[in-house]
């Protein structure tokens, strides 16, 4: 079971003279979900973008089962159809159909045919609670039903890892529970899932790790029922000791 | 009433001369805006191509951009009257004496002429579109050519087809400037039907209205074009709680 997935050392980004990763040390294992959560503008988002190369790390490695996903040469568009992402803004393909998002990757990067994608498609549609939308565009769709199609694209790469970068901020609250739900289904399956995330239940109910991001750094990186019982960095208190008090 | 009799004449004899010259001048426009087009958007697409990690590319990279700068600022900052003429004299020039035959000379030149205006349209079509989009794309998988092809560019078209109607409205007109070399367009019809019967005011009333017809039928071709691009506001939900068979239609609100 402790089959790594990713061995982060060092890790760096640097946006101009602004260094926003100051060097992330993580091991990830296949099937683990990790909850990542930290104040805004802490590096979350960087971190996660750099991990399927939406940025380019300025320093460090990232090891996707044992290769270096920065070296010349490494094959990028492979890797990411194996580690999908979902957006805060769900960046569906606007121009296309609920069906034709799950099935254009599946065409053009993994060569499959259409009928075989779009059974694969509807699989996953299905799973996530909207096949019936199949023919649907996405500017018909309510923002839980777009991130439900999101995740469902990711899946019909039949991806190994998604990335899930706030999947549920841009919802409105009537529509964050249907897609909490589809997420901890997944956590279920064997699929390993890196979610940033304000939502404290979640982190702590679904994932099998939190991580604490301060400043750049993993500041604390543990079972739920540590972070949230009985953290041990003072930053990690502080930080929950403002989220969960505004839910009061 | 002299004036009516006079067009009318005009009409009933050279009614060949200026259907053959409305045919080509409808011909070269619209080959010279659909190319132009596909020109702007090759020129889009290797524009946006993200730079290389290789320093020998990135100098490639640079060159061609360059190269794509200067085409486009010199084609947008001189008259198509003078590029024909330039383009035209230029090959007679090189060749020692031949001349480029004229039909394929004038769709030559509005080509790239308008791909010059079209690559700053489509320029601006890509940049319209959310970067998402692109990240969207890339999360699958994607490269840039495929990203481009599948998702970008479609989206583009879309939002810059009112500036492409436009430029195929300015083609109609503008190929009147090809008579400098003698491509066989309306208004070159015109100048040879006014060597024949000197009643100048009367043709060239007539292939103002035969303009005007062209440029307002093409314009509204192009806006039912664009609704239909738009899609249909319906769609369908496959299967209901009580029946899986079910087929239920949906119309989409507007939105405001
Ligand atoms: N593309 C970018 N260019 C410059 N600065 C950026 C960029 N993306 C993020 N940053 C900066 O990096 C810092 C961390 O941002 P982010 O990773 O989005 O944090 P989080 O997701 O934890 O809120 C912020 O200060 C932000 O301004
Ligand atoms: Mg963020």
């Amino acid at each position: 079971m402790n089959e790594p997935v990713f061995q982060i050392e060092g890790l760096t980004k640097n946006f101009g003279k602004n260094e926003v990763l100051k060097g992330i040390n993580l091991t990830v294992n296949k099937g683990e979900v990790v909850s990542i959560i930290g104040a805004s503008g802490s590096g979350k988002s960087t971190f996660l973008r750099c991990l399927n190369l939406l940025e380019q790390p300025t320093g460090g490695q990232i090891l996707y089962h044992g290769e270096d996903i920065t070296a010349v040469g490494f094959n990028v568009n492979e890797y990411r159809t194996k580690v999908g992402m979902v957006f805060q803004q769900f960046n569906l393909f606007n121009n296309m159909s609920v069906l034709k998002n799950c099935v254009i990757g599946q065409q053009k990067v993994l060569k499959r045919t259409k009928e075989e994608a779009e059974k694969v498609a509807l699989y996953y549609l299905e799973k996530v609670g909207m096949a019936q939308y199949r023919d649907a565009k996405p500017r018909q769709l309510s923002g839980g039903q777009k991130q439900r199609v999101a995740i469902a694209r990711s899946l019909s790469m039949d991806c190994e890892v998604i990335l899930f970068d706030e999947p549920t901020s841009a919802l409105d609250p009537e529509m964050v529970g249907e897609v909490l739900l589809v997420m901890k289904d997944l956590s279920k399956s064997g699929l390993t899932m890196l979610v940033v995330t304000h939502e404290m239940q979640f982190a702590k109910d679904v994932s099998s790790r939190v991580i604490f991001m301060d400043g750049g750094v993993v500041a604390e990186d543990d079972a739920p029922e540590v972070i949230f019982n009985n953290p041990s960095n003072p930053r990690t208190q502080e930080f929950l000791f403002r989220v969960l008090n505004k839910d009061i | 009433m002299n004036f009516f009799n006079e067009v009318i004449k005009i009409i009933v004899d050279y009614h060949g001369m200026l259907l053959e010259g409305l045919g080509y001048t409808m011909l070269i426009a619209l080959i010279g805006t659909v190319v132009g087009l596909l020109i702007g958007i090759i020129i889009g697409i290797v524009r946006t191509i993200p730079k290389s990690k290789s320093a020998f590319v990135r100098v490639i990279q640079k060159i061609v951009d360059v190269i794509l700068t200067v085409y486009i600022e010199v084609f947008r900052g001189t008259p198509m009257m003078v590029q024909a003429m330039v383009i035209y004299w230029g090959y007679a020039f090189a060749s020692g004496g031949n001349t480029l035959p004229l039909i394929p000379a004038g769709l030559f030149i509005v080509s790239i002429n308008t791909g010059a205006y079209m690559a700053e349209i489509v320029r601006g079509g890509i940049i319209s579109i959310d970067k998402g989009q692109f990240e969207g794309a890339q999360s699958v998988g994607m490269n840039h050519f495929q990203t481009m092809f599948h998702v970008v560019i479609p989206q583009a078209i879309r939002n810059i087809l009112p500036s492409v109607s436009n430029e195929f409205v300015i083609n109609i007109k503008d190929t009147s400037v090809l008579n400098v070399i003698g491509v066989m367009e309306l208004f070159w019809q015109a100048t040879k039907i006014q060597t024949m019967n000197y009643q100048i005011f009367q043709i060239y009333v007539i292939i103002s209205v035969m303009y005007f017809i062209m440029t307002f039928t093409v314009t509204r071709i192009l806006r039912l074009f664009e609704k239909l691009l738009d899609g249909k506001n319906t769609y369908v939900i496959h299967g209901s709680q009580s029946d899986p068979n079910a087929e239920i239609k949906i119309t989409e609100e507007a939105h405001g």
